[in-house]
């Protein structure tokens, strides 16, 4: 469905762009209907870049992103089936306008011809489906509304679309622990309707509780990627190995894996390309055979 | 005992009448110890943790008392608690990246921040405290701007310590860090109390896997009260209050799957503190609730220093 080959992005920066950066580099991935893929990183790796992208909202330098074979557009009919979703709900919504006034900007621009009161039951339908009560919502300002039922509005909105694809980029950080596992469980329900999930996180916990696959990202490059089982059960690529050591655990001391600054490969500072170390495994690790 | 902190109650001034952020917190803090204090958004963690500090223009002190190594803590008077901040209580902000001021290299900002106490730098000594939490010295003739998030906000740890004062309070200072540089910040944190720029500690989180790792004392709050506030272990191992039950039920963990083991969120919202209910603010969300709750809940010590507020525990 969602195919990206070989993309990277640069960013021109300095006074006269005449300094470049490379956010993302020549990453490719497929999210297939259905699927929830999460892609982790930290800080700075590239991950939001590359939702954007996805999106439309940053150009492509090189590489080509597709969507069930076309082009990113970024016009109506490419946002009727691919919506993005970010992380702070409150600056997502126009404070000064009731919330579900973003439904109303939905049926103005893709359905004028449906009527009023239909438009009303499909609205309320989508509410139901993401667990919210139509009678508290509707109506109400962001300001009166919770994180969580902010998240789950924009979801809805999304669902009010003949949406196929949903770029969710850290859409749980801002939310309590026990919003956070309410909004994941909604995700894993609408998957089962065919909906793809591209879950961007940096948090490892939320992206393996979701997530049939998993990508790793570092720098811009994807480091490794495969089933989630796999990626987690059995890390290959040190940098995975330091990112779990790391996740505070309930009972469970921190344990010190091998920090990535003793791996000969990261010391010459370059990213090899990824290989298939078993099947459906991929790590780009070019010392994977003389690796402790 | 360092901290003695005894109904507290502070409340916020709105346009619909006075939320009740804080509705009588009595708890203690020892000589050394690094409490833990979670709970929901919204139940008045950072209320507290901003009350021992500086309360903002809509807080309003009601009640309570506060005392600081056998001083009390003018809480309520802004101007008082000058003499207090920075010395005796310090505080890292939750976006160490806003705490910085843009237009200073940092090493001209600690000079002017410390001049501002009647203090001089002492280069030595910041840059010792620099090292230990990994920091090169080249950072101090740099803008803020230049520095990482991780960076940043290990520098706003070491310039909020350098006057050694008696209780840091952190506020959510690694919920926007990635895993391994939050590990780096707790563990330079836990350095800091060992080589005793700080005496005790509260650690304001939502995220209680992480302070399992660093606290002694993990404290639940609940709607503007004490649910729950024992040891680090006992709280994720035995709890009492089935709040802290189910919050620890909605962890999510590495390698928990949907598809294996469903988690739960809580059902519903915590009450509005405009008009609070009376008895048990956690009644309408629990489960084993029951007529007793209509009471307010006394908070008894079940086990030594194992404080629950709960009829039922």
């Amino acid at each position: 469905m969602l195919r990206l080959d070989d993309v990277t992005k640069e960013f021109r920066i300095g006074a006269f762009g005449g300094k470049s950066v490379t956010a993302v580099r020549e990453v490719s991935f497929e999210v297939a209907p259905g699927e929830v893929v999460s892609l982790i990183g930290e800080s700075g790796s590239g991950k939001s870049t590359i939702g954007r992208m996805i999106l439309g909202l940053n150009p492509v330098t090189r590489g080509s992103i597709t969507f069930d074979g076309r082009p990113v557009r970024a016009d109506k009919e490419y946002y009727r089936h691919i919506q993005g979703i970010f992380q702070d709900p409150f600056s997502s919504f126009n404070p000064v306008f009731k919330a579900d006034r973003v439904y109303n900007m939905i049926k103005e621009t893709y359905y004028p011809a449906v009527s009023e009161p239909e438009w009303e039951e499909r609205v309320e339908a989508a509410l139901r489906d993401v667990r919210l009560n139509p009678g508290q919502v509707l109506g109400k300002y962001p300001h009166q509304l919770s994180g969580g039922q902010l998240q789950r509005l924009l979801i809805a909105r999304a669902l009010l679309l003949d949406i196929k694809l949903l770029v969710a980029d850290e859409i749980t950080s801002m939310l309590d622990a026990s919003t956070r596992i309410d909004v994941l469980n909604l995700l894993a329900e609408l998957r089962t309707r065919g909906l793809g999930v591209l879950y961007i996180t940096h948090d490892l916990s939320l992206g393996t509780y979701l997530a049939e696959r998993t990508m790793v990202l570092r720098r811009g490059s994807i480091v490794e990627m495969g089933l989630t089982g796999s990626v987690f059960g059995d890390p290959l690529h040190p940098y995975t190995r330091e990112l779990l050591s790391a996740v505070p655990r309930l009972n469970q001391a921190w344990d010190d894996a091998t920090p990535v600054d003793s791996c000969v490969y990261h010391e010459r500072g370059a990213t090899g390309a990824l290989i298939e170390a078993e099947p459906g495994h991929f790590v780009a690790c070019a010392r994977l055979d003389t690796c402790p | 005992m360092s901290l003695q902190v005894s109904e507290l109650k502070v409340y916020y001034r709105t346009l619909k009448g006075e939320v009740r952020a804080l509705d009588g917190m009595t708890f203690e803090l020892g000589d050394g110890e690094i409490l833990g204090l979670v709970g929901e958004s919204g139940c008045g963690k950072s209320t507290l943790g901003k009350s021992l500090i500086r309360m903002d223009g809509r807080m309003r002190h009601v009640g309570g008392t506060v005392v600081l190594d056998d001083r009390e803590l003018p809480i309520g008077d802004d101007r008082a608690m000058n003499d207090f901040r920075f010395r005796e209580v310090s505080l890292i902000p939750q976006y160490a990246m806003s705490a910085l001021n843009p237009t200073r290299k940092l090493r001209r900002m600690v000079t002017e921040l410390l001049r501002s106490r009647g203090a001089e730098v002492d280069t030595a000594e910041l840059e010792r405290r620099m090292d230990q939490v990994g920091l090169p010295r080249e950072v101090l003739d740099r803008y803020p701007i230049e520095l990482s998030g991780g960076m940043k906000q290990r520098m706003v740890m070491v310039i909020s310590t350098l006057l050694d004062p008696s209780l840091l309070i952190a506020d959510e200072v690694t919920s926007a860090l990635d895993v391994s540089t939050q590990k780096a910040v707790a563990r330079a944190l836990l350095g800091f109390r060992e080589s005793g720029y700080i005496k005790s500690m509260i650690f304001v989180t939502h995220d209680i896997a992480l302070t399992h790792h660093i606290a002694d004392t993990i404290m639940v709050m609940y709607a503007g009260r004490l649910a729950e506030k024992a040891p680090a272990d006992v709280i994720v191992k035995a709890p009492r209050h089935p709040y802290t039950k189910l919050l620890l039920d909605s962890l999510p963990e590495v390698g928990v799957r949907h598809a294996d083991r469903r988690l739960e969120g809580i059902p519903g919202s915590p009450p509005s503190l405009l008009d609070p209910p009376a008895g048990c603010r956690f009644r309408a969300r629990c489960p084993i609730a029951g007529d007793e709750c209509a009471q307010d809940p006394p908070v008894a010590e079940l086990a030594p220093d194992h404080h629950v507020a709960c009829w039922k525990a």
